[in-house]
């Protein structure tokens, strides 16, 4: 006993002396150390208001420096699930821009009671502005809103922000039906380049789609992805499958592999793994991704992917706190904003003469000239629709209150930022509508 | 022939003195934090002091780290505190995730259904009586097929959490709000119906019940004649049924606590807490509970350190890895390390590890 005693001694005394040894060894000062107890060790002149409300006021005309900001981030998962290491990224690239180098990065924060708790950790640690990602958390940022009244609360792909009436509280998302659009191009070009070349016949062009789930989002998503295809190919048909999860690998692989087996000839996605992609790569079929490229991993299937650049957003935002501005409660990024992007074309897998085609899809989506989902270019039920009510003022019912479509095209992202073109259009097949 | 003389032998210990058997607890505590400390410093190179002051900054920094801390330790504790009679009568209950579920999800339903229908208080008190009803009876069912047919515990414990998971997942889709989108979000945010009250703020009401709950818990083990017959039946069937003691019945009964209380704390969790429904609001603290239990000894008391050391180190490691820009698995690393030493420091409590000189004989 004694013996084992002198080495648990002698083991904590090594380890110890480890420890005290290095740390006279780095001698830089812990940043978060300074500022997690105030801002007391930076600049002493501002310390005293960053922390309080003096700075919140509306559009005072008072510019905050960037380094007299703060700001917070709250990430439903990390960087393992390319939706949130997109919005990562952005947030890394945003700060870098502006100079701002006092920010908070919280992974892995679930859409409960966590979320508000984490809000207001950050409000608590003199946050700013907050943003949240995924869209569960709105809930709890509308929560944490209304208890801080002077830090500003911006929830990526909310609904409630343009019926809240708080000052404080702001919805974000991006035209990004108009990225799907284009990249259904891509897929478009591909289908006819396999027609052409004798692999499949005219019938057989059909595309699949694994969805997450029935959400407008995801409906919005899929349609003008089909419509762009289709643009192109217009035999193209398409199904698609839900998996009932924003994240699930293994569901989303076996839900490409189903399209696949019933004869889909290319597969597109809205769900957050890499479970579709990397189906396609073993099956060889084509593939059309979200939120980021795969071509690292599927060199062979890749053809392109669109995905929203949260950073013009974040910029936005965080300026409008540095110069005393008000946020707009709902912003839309566009094409021209730099907010829906596509992704690196894989030129050896795309078909010739794409990239021709998506600049002169993209020239007109600019202009005003072409429009995703143009009335003339889909039937619902056999009938091509000149009136549709849809559900943009999120109240306890969820009913329909505004009218989408005028002059001759559903105007999506227009009434609200996140989407709500939730029409089941003709040449799509749903699989299942479970969840 | 040659004899191999093995450097060291280990041999099962009698009894140790509490004071030398906490000695080494104490060590491998310590022990494990230098280790999470090393690895931070290797990974971050912060100095050992910045790391140390952030755990404990992102547990008590702030008024709110610090009621959110001791909430957390509640709702823990009291999931611990449920498994523990069924332990104590060798009853392995991994069902807890299960059954704080089904406590979660009646209390859902109440708040939902019956919003608008009934007055708050009566929604709440309905609120209470399903959710102990329903964990209950996620409690029982396997109680009674092991009291009937002696089935295995363990897998039916564990199978009816899958269920309680589905089941979950597919009345959130009955409710999700709006279409599609597989969320409840916050039941009732306008009218607060179903809404636990809060007393002082929103943090103290499950940790008073918590509090209470641990009292009667340690009473109903060590002062009641069920804890007496709960640990007969833990130590021997036959000398229960010798004593007189229906192990069968005994059996049932404590599940169907146990059940209860997990439900207890899923109504916390749900009309208190979270004031939503998601299928990991438990989080994994159903078998986080298991581990505390066991290394309390089932002991009610020593469960709140227990409870508290092990949420505390969570909390920590969450900062530091915010703080220094490392993934949220570093939490469970450390968390991993920590729980290493204290699980190895059971094995000197109870065993001995004899060292032999250099040409000393075998014994």
């Amino acid at each position: 006993m004694k013996k084992l005693l002198a080495l648990l001694l002698a083991l904590t005394m090594v380890f110890a002396m480890v420890a005290c040894s290095s740390e006279t060894d780095t001698s830089t000062p812990s940043t978060d150390e300074a500022t997690t107890d105030g801002t007391d060790s930076t600049d002493a002149t501002d310390s005293a208001d960053t922390g309080d409300s003096t700075d919140s006021g509306d559009s005072t005309g008072e510019t905050v420096a960037a380094s007299d900001i703060k700001v917070g981030f709250i990430f439903l998962h990390d960087e393992n699930s390319t939706y949130d290491l997109n919005f990562i990224n952005a947030a890394n690239a945003a700060c870098e821009n502006l100079g701002i180098t006092d920010f908070e990065l919280r992974t892995n924060v679930p859409e409960g009671q966590e979320c508000y708790d984490t809000a207001a950790e950050l409000a608590d640690d003199g946050c700013d502005i907050i943003f949240a990602d995924s869209f569960g958390h709105e809930d709890y940022m509308i929560q944490a809103a209304q208890e801080f009244p002077e830090v500003q609360f911006c929830h990526s792909t909310g609904t409630k922000a343009h019926t809240q009436g708080l000052d404080n509280y702001h919805n974000a998302f991006a035209s990004i039906y108009e990225g799907r659009y284009l990249a259904g191009i891509v897929a478009g070009m591909k289908l006819n380049e396999m027609i052409e070349a004798g692999e499949i016949t005219e019938d057989q062009a059909k595309i699949g789609y694994v969805g997450a789930y029935t959400y407008a989002e995801v409906v919005s998503g899929y349609t003008s992805f089909f419509l762009g295809a289709r643009s192109v190919c217009p035999s193209a048909t398409m199904e698609v499958t839900f998996t009932g999860s924003w994240y699930d690998e293994t569901a989303e692989k076996e839900g490409a592999q189903k399209l696949i087996d019933n004869g889909c000839v290319l597969i597109s996605q809205h769900a957050d793994s890499m479970g579709a992609p990397t189906a396609c790569e073993q099956a060889g079929v084509p593939n059309v991704s979200y939120n980021g490229s795969t071509i690292s991993a599927c060199p062979n299937t890749y053809l392109i992917s669109s995905r929203i650049d949260w950073t013009p957003y974040y910029e936005y935002a965080i300026t409008c706190v540095m110069e005393g501005t008000a946020i707009d409660a709902d912003w839309t990024g566009t094409l021209s904003t730099g907010s829906v992007v596509l992704t690196e074309l894989n030129e050896n897998a795309a078909a010739e003469g794409t990239q021709e085609a998506i600049d002169a899809a993209m020239a007109e989506l600019e202009a005003g000239t072409l429009h995703v989902f143009d009335t003339s270019t889909f039937t619902v039920g056999g009938e091509t629709l000149d009136s549709y009510m849809a559900d943009v003022d999120t109240d306890a019912d969820y009913t329909p209150d505004t009218e989408a479509i005028s002059d001759g095209y559903f105007h999506e992202s227009e009434y609200r930022s996140a989407p709500y073109f939730d029409l089941r259009i003709d040449g799509i097949t749903l699989l299942d509508e479970a969840f | 022939m040659h004899k191999h003389t093995k450097r060291f032998y280990i041999s099962r210990r009698t009894e140790l003195p509490w004071y030398r058997a906490w000695a080494i607890r104490g060590a491998a505590i310590v022990l494990a934090l230098i280790t999470c400390a090393v690895v931070t410093m290797l990974l971050t190179g912060e100095n050992p002091i910045g790391i140390f002051s952030t755990t404990v900054y992102g547990a008590f920094g702030t008024a709110r780290r610090t009621w959110v801390t001791i909430q957390d330790v509640a709702i823990l504790l009291g999931i611990s505190l449920a498994v523990t009679p069924a332990f104590k009568m060798r009853f392995w209950n991994i069902g807890a995730e299960g059954q704080v579920l089904m406590g979660g999800l009646a209390t859902t339903t109440c708040m939902i259904c019956l919003a608008g229908v009934l007055p708050n208080a009566l929604v709440i008190v309905c609120m209470v009586v399903t959710s102990l009803l329903a964990g209950a009876l996620w409690g029982f069912l396997p109680a009674f097929f092991k009291a009937r047919w002696n089935t295995n515990e363990t897998l039916f414990t564990l199978m009816m959490n899958y269920i309680a998971t589905q089941l979950c997942a597919f009345f959130i889709i009955v409710w999700e709000v709006p279409k599609g989108a597989g969320k409840i979000g916050i039941i009732n945010q306008s009218t607060q119906i179903g809404w636990l009250p809060e007393i002082g703020n929103q943090y103290l009401l499950s940790i008073v019940v918590v509090a209470v709950l641990t009292v009667a818990m340690y009473v109903y083990l060590s002062r009641s004649k069920h804890g007496y017959e709960i640990a007969v039946v833990g130590e021997s069937l036959n000398t229960a049924r010798y004593a007189g003691i229906k192990p069968s019945r005994v059996i049932i009964r404590t599940m169907v606590l146990s059940g209860a209380i997990c439900g207890l704390i899923g109504l916390l969790l749900v009309g208190g807490i979270n004031h939503t429904l998601t299928t990991t609001v438990v989080g994994g603290q159903g078998f986080t509970a298991v581990m505390v239990s066991w290394l309390a000894k089932f002991n009610p008391l020593v469960m709140v350190l227990a409870s508290a050391l092990l949420v505390f180190l969570s909390r920590g490691a969450n900062e530091i890895a915010s703080d220094f820009g490392l993934n949220q698995s570093f939490s469970d690393i450390l968390t991993g390390i920590i729980l290493f030493f204290i699980i190895g420091s059971e094995f000197f409590i109870n065993y001995q590890i004899h060292f032999r000189k250099a040409g000393e004989k075998e014994a």
